[in-house]
């Protein structure tokens, strides 16, 4: 049974593992959070760095899980997410840029931005929760990075997969909305045709997920479906 | 959300107990077509017995094409900025003499309007006698793309069916050439080449009888342009050996005379006359098909058939919907990994009343889904016969199911619906099978924009217009029942 999103997961469980306890909703590791971390990044120390040869983009601003429970990833229509994505969780969501180790207050919880290489093509939510030993399932992620361009690059479209649902913004503008109990697969959803202006250019990103892995990764593509590689991405 | 979606049954589709499909319009007939040749802009084919037909969009036909000589069977290939045009006098027909004469002569355009239409004397290339195993009529040509030799196959039942090589500068018989035997049991012939492959494509069975004609096509293949040309079997034409690529069907019966038209990478189509259509009276018509090809041998695709659909996009798998919630059904989950003792009930489909209230009004955006037979995934494909059309079919509309909401093209190269369908041009789509036997999707206008255009997915998820390549499944799609 390695299925993790049925809506009944959870009876299924409990029914057939006979009282062994279902998964917690925090990771149990004890040390040093930074360790847990290692496999899948690396702490964003250079000044900028570069996407991959694929135009993946790994450098990110990540804020610590936001508790959004969830026991299913079948409710995340278009409606809800809208809905959700669209919520002020704290202020300056949309338009303040933080910095590594600053703080939030959204609702009972203090969340701290963390800046992360990703050591993969994709963005690991779920390794970067249970490696700070945070709430991993039920969660809201929000993440944010800078990309600056020498030159204006037109007629881009920002590619994006993700697990689960996910709402990503350039320059404020929405771009691309994932909907639904979705995998993380490469160029899964682009958005319309975009411009990527010249200097600097920020992506926001809004990641949802009730249970099983939650990870996604995002490039720029151009019109014959090549990468972008032409910027650099900074944290600062 | 809006709620009162009003359900959508034009009266048009409230007829139709069957799936429909597109056929040549206007006055298409014809025995014998030519190869299609467009020139300036227009389509002409001719056929036996001299004239031909002319279309401003390869859908709509009408008379009007000129060639002179009458005769048998003619066909057409253009080399340079000229057109060569075979054509055959025939010695007395099925019960008559085997005498017979292959002609060529050329001309700068094929618009009989046009101040450069004038044909040049004929020329004889090839002959036969009485008592000749070979009736010299209904020649097909070939101009080499790898040689850039012309060669001529012509010949009927009475005997061989033959290849003479032509120079492609004057159109006369090549000095010195001797006329080889490529076939027997079979006429109308026509040569192509693809792939390393020369085609020799011949219609077999019984002409001219009408709703009873068992004419079909058949085609053997060879390395070398003198042969041997054996079918998917080995057999040799010689012997009798032919593989179908078209025959009856569809209400017409009577397939014959193959020509090969190349509209674009990847988009091929074959024209071929129908000895019967029974929607026109039993009338010998003008048809156009998709060509396929499957190993390497050529197969008539089907007309496209007016229906509903899921459309499916070739890159993953998933089918295009509308962006607009997913609405769970309710009932129907059971505890699998336990034993089931209530009795089973089918399941009804979700349907469109239980789901338009939710859809907002005005444009509603298009994405690529997994597909779940719901309403928002379920196309009905219907032809508009007004708005024109393109060598072989008219553009067609494509709403959901049960509603007037329809696939839209938009200003800025993207996708989307409107909620009403208008007949403008960006509402108006060409569908073409190709050669693989997925589809492409064209919208007749992109507001704005001069470009041809494709729907295409630029992701898994995510449809767009874009610029059409054969070599990518981005580009593709197909049209399923399920």
């Amino acid at each position: 049974m390695r299925t993790t999103r049925l809506i009944w997961q959870g009876v299924i469980y409990a029914s057939l593992s006979c009282g062994i306890a279902t998964a917690p909703l925090y990771a149990s590791g004890k040390g040093d959070q930074s360790s847990g971390l290692t496999p899948y990044f690396s702490k964003a120390e250079s000044k900028t760095a570069t996407p991959s040869k694929e135009g993946f983009i790994g450098r990110w601003l990540m804020l610590e899980p936001i508790d959004k429970p969830n026991r299913s990833n079948t409710v995340f229509n278009d409606s809800y997410l809208k809905e959700t994505f669209n919520t002020e969780y704290f202020p300056g969501q949309m338009t303040a840029w933080p910095k590594a180790g600053q703080k939030v207050k959204v609702g009972n919880q203090t969340l701290k931005w963390h800046s992360l290489d990703s050591k993969l093509f994709n963005v690991k939510l779920f390794r970067f929760a249970t490696g700070l030993e945070k709430q991993y399932y039920g969660v809201l992620f929000w993440v944010v990075t800078a990309i600056d361009c020498e030159e204006e690059i037109p007629d881009v479209r920002m590619s994006v997969g993700s697990n689960s649902a996910s709402m990503w913004w350039l320059n404020g503008e929405e771009a691309v909305l994932l909907s639904g109990d979705r995998r993380m697969v490469m160029d899964d959803c682009t958005s319309k045709r975009l411009t990527l202006k010249k200097g600097r250019n920020i992506i926001r990103g809004a990641i949802i997920n009730g249970p099983g892995m939650s990870d996604f990764c995002l490039r720029f593509l151009h019109e014959d479906g090549t990468p972008v590689t032409n910027f650099t991405i900074s944290n600062e | 959300m809006k709620p009162n979606r009003h359900i959508y049954f034009p009266a048009a589709m409230m007829l139709l107990s069957a799936a429909t499909m597109s056929a040549q319009t206007g006055e298409p007939y014809i025995h014998d077509p030519s190869t299609i040749m467009k020139c300036d802009g227009k389509y002409y084919t001719f056929g036996t017995g001299g004239g031909g037909l002319i279309s401003d969009d390869g859908y709509h036909w009408h008379g009007g094409g000129v060639r002179p000589g009458r005769g048998a069977a003619p066909d057409v290939v253009k080399i340079g900025d000229r057109y060569l045009v075979a054509y055959s006098a025939t010695g007395g027909g099925l019960g008559g003499g085997h005498s017979g004469k292959v002609l060529t002569m050329w001309n700068k355009t094929l618009d009989p309007n046009s101040p450069d239409f004038e044909y040049s004397e004929p020329i004889e290339v090839a002959y036969s006698e009485d008592n000749e195993d070979c009736d010299a009529i209904d020649p097909g040509l070939l101009l080499d793309p790898t040689t850039g030799r012309l060669w001529c196959s012509y010949g009927t039942y009475f005997g061989f069916i033959r290849l003479v090589e032509l120079d492609p500068a004057t159109g006369a018989r090549k000095e010195g050439n001797e006329a080889i035997n490529i076939a027997i049991d079979c006429e109308a012939t026509d040569l192509l080449y693809r792939n390393g492959w020369y085609y020799l494509l011949g219609t077999h069975g019984t002409c001219c009888d009408g709703p009873n004609s068992t004419y079909n096509i058949v085609v053997g293949r060879s390395k070398n342009i003198e042969g041997p040309y054996l079918d998917n079997m080995g057999r040799d034409m010689l012997e009798g050996g032919g593989k179908m690529v078209a025959s009856s069907g569809n209400r017409r019966t009577g397939a014959g005379h193959f020509g090969r038209y190349i509209e674009d990478d990847g988009v091929e189509k074959m024209s071929l006359h129908f000895e019967a259509d029974f929607d026109r009276g039993g009338r010998s018509v003008l048809a156009v098909l998709p060509l396929l090809w499957k190993n390497d041998w050529p197969v008539a695709g089907d007309p496209f058939v007016e229906d509903t659909y899921e459309i499916e996009s070739e890159r993953r798998g998933y089918g295009l919907e509308l962006a607009v919630d997913f609405i769970r059904m309710q009932g129907g989950l059971h505890r699998f990994w336990e034993p089931q003792k209530e009795p089973i009930e089918p399941l009804k489909d979700q349907t469109l009343e239980e789901v338009i209230d939710t859809w907002p009004s005005g444009n509603i955006d298009v994405r690529i889904g997994d597909y779940m037979f719901r309403p928002h995934q379920k196309w009905t494909v219907t032809a508009v016969p007004d708005a024109g059309g393109y060598l072989g079919a008219p553009y067609y509309k494509i709403t959901i199911e049960g509603t007037d909401r329809a696939l839209a093209a938009t200003a800025d190269k993207e996708v989307t619906t409107v909620e009403h369908f208008t007949g403008s041009d960006e509402q108006l789509w060409r569908i073409e099978q190709l050669i693989d036997g997925t589809y492409r999707i064209m919208p007749k206008a992109t507001p704005g924009c001069d470009e041809e255009l494709a729907l295409v997915s630029v992701a898994d998820s995510t449809p767009s217009l874009g610029k059409f390549d054969f070599s990518s499944d981005n580009s593709k799609w197909n049209f399923r029942k399920r």
